[in-house]
């Protein structure tokens, strides 16, 4: 995964709250596989009127909303569903930062591990970084080390749990990092599965009970 | 003396292997399970070449693509609908994993063959790549749902990587008034602490309300912990726990039973232990609730009214409430009852086990529902047990229609879709914008309310019928 330290782009004003995750991508398109590319279902059911066509004043259809890296939202973004897809539409759009007062936790987690920071101000501090923004997408710099993200002479905090700052900041990979505990691992498995002998999983029978 | 300790940290403590530096810790996975559209996180695995851990503890289930109407797989037209019930069974097959497939008699929605069969036990560690995964918090575990990343993490190593949550107490006192439900609990809190109202925590339900909820309650009001944002939910086990466990398929027999019995009695919160938050709610205060809008955290009791965005002074939340008002097609200060419905749904893994099904029964018997609908029964096991008491007769006889189960017009990822515009009194989990299909409006409420709303085509008070 690729590090991230500054974000220096443009940034996208979605002045809503409550931007679950079966609005960033409806279940519809969710049978695709990644390798065609996700970016085109992100937001898909605000982008298009119920023709299909793209609604005129919806900030990703603004010509420049194309190469913007950060979304500024209201509060819960990202709740519901546990939709990994969620992400990959962020992702393979063009961003790679969301800020907003509050997110879903496992879109959080989701984000983190796909190299998108989630990176949480206050209610007010999103409302102003909003106000800065106006209704176009405009240079927003996002700084993970400072913890700091900047819009003209605005300048706000975010937060970001310490752990995801490191693995964010260095690009790291779960698997690899976990593999690494093989050892202690299979030392706790053995004790674990002494300690619990009925978890064991062969059925006593085929079929539920009545 | 040991510090008193939450039921929370007993089973977390339980599975911590290790914490990295920054306190991050590495939990056992006792039970995985995968479905259809875990194929993100096998294709991960596959790409890296590694093997799953352990087989042994990860369950296949086919339920989020599954046809309703059809248990045969030749027969599913949609050739992508298909692939993703033919991808699931063909990458469980290479890892050697059990399977729960379209035509098993033991298929279900995963969060209700979970249960049924006896793989969610007591103290356990579970996880799915699905976001109700709390729902198995009911017997005293901790679950949760995980991303794509993290599934793959998990098949291939048997772990995961967690900070631990805060804690809340949910105490619900008291007793329920006859026909309220967990459901009704379960909107009514997220109505009054928000869709985020319980994010970084990890709730307990407790009180004498939750002791005298029957497992199928229990599982429902864990359910929907997710909506109010929670990480999981979990309920102390007790008789009625044991009593639903003993002698199902995976559950212990014998002398293991007799051992699992004696650390299941130990989780419990001790006295003392400490919480982050506190929450109490008195269960004679909680009514018949329905959500009017496109968030769990929308709900009112059904004697309300559609709200008044002139009357909300915030200009943000004003705009919200337009929103969602708009979306939905309603009007303010409209009588909830007023609300005309075009079409209801009864299943999902919040509302269809045999109590559900049993509850919205009683109020159709006898009677026609004016508009169409679905019953999907949460598993086939609860199905044949519906059939067997003669409560597809009633369904079908009121005008709906009785399908195979699966999870269907919850997600309509198999195709069962509510048409744009259309309004559904649904016993699912999500009235987000689009959920059953695009522009569909949906409005949730216990089984026994679907019931209520299809009888008088518009949204009813279930008390009154
Ligand atoms: S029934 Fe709905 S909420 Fe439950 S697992 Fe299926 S899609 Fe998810």
């Amino acid at each position: 995964m690729e590090p991230i330290k500054i974000i220096d782009a443009l940034a996208c004003p979605l002045p809503l709250a409550n931007v679950d995750t079966d609005q960033l991508i409806p279940a519809r398109f969710m049978k695709e596989p990644r390798s065609v590319g996700y970016g085109r279902f992100l937001l898909h059911d605000l982008r298009h009127d119920g023709e299909g066509r793209p609604v005129a004043d919806f900030i990703l259809n603004h010509p420049q909303a194309a190469q913007a890296k950060t979304l500024v939202a209201r509060r819960n973004f990202g709740a519901g569903s546990s939709r990994e897809a969620a992400v990959y539409a962020l992702v393979d759009y063009g961003f790679r930062c969301v800020v907003a007062p509050s997110f879903g936790d496992i879109f959080a987690s989701n984000s983190v591990n796909n190299g998108l920071l989630p990176a949480t101000v206050s209610e007010e501090d999103a409302e102003a970084l909003l106000a800065a923004l106006g209704d176009a997408p405009a240079v927003l710099n996002v700084d993970l080390e400072s913890q700091h993200i900047t819009v003209g002479e605005l300048s706000v905090t975010f937060d970001i749990t310490p752990t995801w700052r490191t693995k964010l900041l260095n690009g790291w990979d779960d698997i690899d990092m976990t593999r690494q505990h093989a050892v202690e691992i299979e030392r706790f498995a053995t004790r674990y599965a002494s300690s619990c002998p009925w978890l064991a999983t062969e059925p006593s029978q085929l079929i539920a009970r009545g | 003396m040991t510090t008193p300790t939450t039921l929370f940290d007993k089973v977390w403590d339980a599975h911590e292997i290790l914490r990295s530096e920054s306190g991050q810790s590495l939990l056992w996975i006792d039970r995985h399970f995968v479905h259809e559209g875990s194929f993100h996180a096998f294709n991960k695995l596959h790409e890296r070449q590694l093997a799953v851990a352990r087989p042994d503890q990860t369950f296949g289930i086919a339920d989020h693509y599954v046809p309703t109407l059809t248990r045969r797989l030749d027969a599913i037209e949609d050739a992508k609908v298909r692939g993703m019930i033919e991808q699931l069974a063909d990458n469980t097959r290479r890892h050697g994993i059990t399977l729960f497939g379209l035509d098993d008699p033991r298929q279900g929605i995963v969060h209700v063959l979970g249960p049924e069969q006896g793989l969610t036990q007591p103290g356990l560690l579970m996880v799915c790549g699905d976001s109700h995964t709390s729902t198995h918090g009911a017997f005293g575990c901790i679950a949760f749902g995980i991303g794509a990343s993290e599934v793959a993490h998990v098949l291939a190593t048997q772990t995961l990587w967690q900070s631990r949550p805060k804690k809340m107490r949910l105490t619900v006192e008291g007793e329920l008034a006859p026909g309220i439900t967990a459901k009704d609990i379960a909107l009514t809190w997220i109505s009054r602490l928000g869709a985020d109202g319980a994010r970084g925590y990890a709730i307990e339900y407790a009180g004498s309300a939750i002791r005298s909820l029957s497992m199928e309650a229990r599982l429902t009001l864990c359910n929907l912990s997710i909506e109010g944002g929670a990480r999981c939910g979990m309920i102390a086990p007790d008789d009625t726990t044991f009593d639903y466990l003993r002698g199902r398929p995976f559950a212990p027999e014998g002398e293991p039973w007799e051992q699992a019995l004696a650390y299941w009695q130990t989780l419990k919160s001790d006295d003392g232990a400490h919480f982050d938050r506190e929450v109490t709610l008195t269960a004679a205060d909680i009514a018949p609730t329905v959500t009017w809008g496109v968030s769990p955290e929308e709900a009112l009791p059904i004697d309300g009214r559609v709200p008044d965005p002139a009357a909300q002074h915030e200009v943000g939340k004003a705009r919200q409430l337009r929103d969602s008002l708009d979306y939905m097609g309603l009007t303010p200060g409209q009588k909830l009852t007023d609300i005309a419905i075009d079409r209801v749904f009864i299943g999902s893994c919040t509302n269809a086990r045999l109590e559900d099904l049993r509850a919205a029964a009683a109020v159709l018997r006898g009677h026609r529902s004016k508009v169409p609908g679905i019953v999907s029964p949460g598993s086939t096991q609860v199905k044949y047990q519906a059939e067997a008491e003669g409560l597809d007769t009633v369904f079908i006889e009121a005008g709906l229609e009785w399908r195979e189960s699966g999870c269907s017009m919850c997600v309509g990822m198999n195709g069962d879709l509510v048409p744009a515009g259309e309004r559904c009194a649904s016993t699912t989990n999500r009235n987000f914008k689009g959920r059953q299909g695009p522009g569909a409006r949906t409005h949730l409420m216990s089984p026994a309310m679907v019931a209520a709303a299809a009888v008088a085509g518009r949204l009813a008070d279930v008390r009154e019928l």
